[in-house]
């Protein structure tokens, strides 16, 4: 990564112009020209280090969300994973070390279809889901800060 | 070409599922998901800002997956914090550089008796049991019992989608690919990763 890559992702994790030429405006700010802001973005985006440039939604508003956690036979758990990844709602899904080790969340427009979705996946999989819902957030997301030198 | 600013509630579903993988890089983004939904680009930009005033949108920028960056080390440190406790040790958890969520979730005894959830992510396992034990150090939370759940497999990591089983055949299979590298979601296993930390 060159160092306009790096000032991008410094600078712009929380806050992009809305504005009619917002990567002219970026562009101004850091001293390059739109198109090498624009390649950049682009660039970061190929090598799979920018998920996306947009919006950060918030789960609870934007629909109903939840953390959910299964204990499997570690002997399973690839097949599970895979039979959990195959619903429409689940976006993040991983293992993690202990007994409840596998960890995924599920997005559905409204809390009904949420639950159904739940419990499709126990169905599906056979194991208990355990619902772990958002009661509060106290952590403002306002990106991450990268230690580039560590 | 809609001159009114206000967006219909289609319009504005039509315009959460354009943007949600991301804005266009095009030199005028806003204008180029204007034209795309057939509404002005001042409206595009209007319900974005309203979108974002009223909290629906959390943070707009670029978002970066850790992972890539050599964030490979991800532990979820759940603590068991008294009911009267947990609002001031959720912020004072918040505000610390190396947490990057912070959810009160609920207990769900006898299984589970964590009700506080903090991210933790590093370069390293070591990486992020020192500043897990600078955080226990600096605010005195010795007392609290806890647990570290490393992440040692990423089976699947992308941006929310809402719309259901309605949406586009398109996005389901963007966020199920495990090929396209310009993806808004990866599903792989990370053998690296795992090769990493021992198993706990």
């Amino acid at each position: 990564m060159n160092k306009l890559d790096r000032q991008l992702i410094d600078e712009y994790q929380k806050g992009l112009p809305i504005s009619s030429r917002p990567y002219l405006e970026m562009a101004e700010n850091l001293g390059v020209s739109e198109s090498e802001v624009i390649e950049s973005l682009e660039r970061l985006q190929n090598s799979g280090v920018l998920s996306r440039v947009g919006p950060v939604f918030n789960h609870k508003k934007a629909g109903a969300s939840v953390l959910a956690a299964m204990a499997v036979p570690d002997h399973k758990l690839k097949d599970v994973a895979e039979q959990v990844n195959a619903f429409d709602g689940v976006n993040h899904n991983y293992a993690r070390e202990h007994k409840y080790n596998l960890w995924f969340v599920v997005t559905a427009p409204d809390q009904d279809s949420l639950d159904l979705a739940l419990q499709e996946i126990e169905d599906t999989c056979g194991y208990e889901v355990m619902p772990l819902p958002m009661v509060k957030s106290y952590y403002i997301d306002l990106g991450f800060k990268i230690h580039w030198d560590a | 070409m809609g001159t009114s600013l206000q967006l219909s509630e289609v319009q504005q579903q039509q315009l959460r599922q354009a943007i949600q993988d991301g804005l266009p890089l095009t030199p005028q983004p806003y204008q180029t998901l204007a034209t795309a939904l057939g509404v002005s680009e001042s409206a595009v930009m209007q319900t974005l800002t309203q979108w974002m005033d009223d909290g629906l949108i959390k943070r707009f920028g670029l978002v970066v997956k850790h992972h890539a960056l050599g964030y490979r080390s991800n532990a979820m440190v759940v603590w068991d914090v008294p009911d009267h406790q947990v609002d001031q040790i959720g912020q004072i958890l918040s505000q610390a550089d190396a947490v990057t969520l912070c959810y009160q979730r609920p207990r769900r005894l006898p299984e589970w008796r964590y009700n506080l959830f903090t991210m933790i992510h590093g370069k390293s396992r070591s990486m992020v049991m020192e500043q897990l034990a600078e955080l226990i150090v600096q605010h005195e939370l010795d007392g609290i019992s806890r647990d570290v759940l490393f992440s040692y497999r990423l089976f699947k990591q992308c941006g929310g989608h809402y719309s259901g089983r309605s949406q586009p055949v398109n996005h389901v299979t963007r966020c199920h690919s495990q090929q396209t590298v310009r993806s808004s979601c990866t599903a792989r296993s990370s053998r690296n990763e795992q090769s990493q930390v021992a198993y706990g």
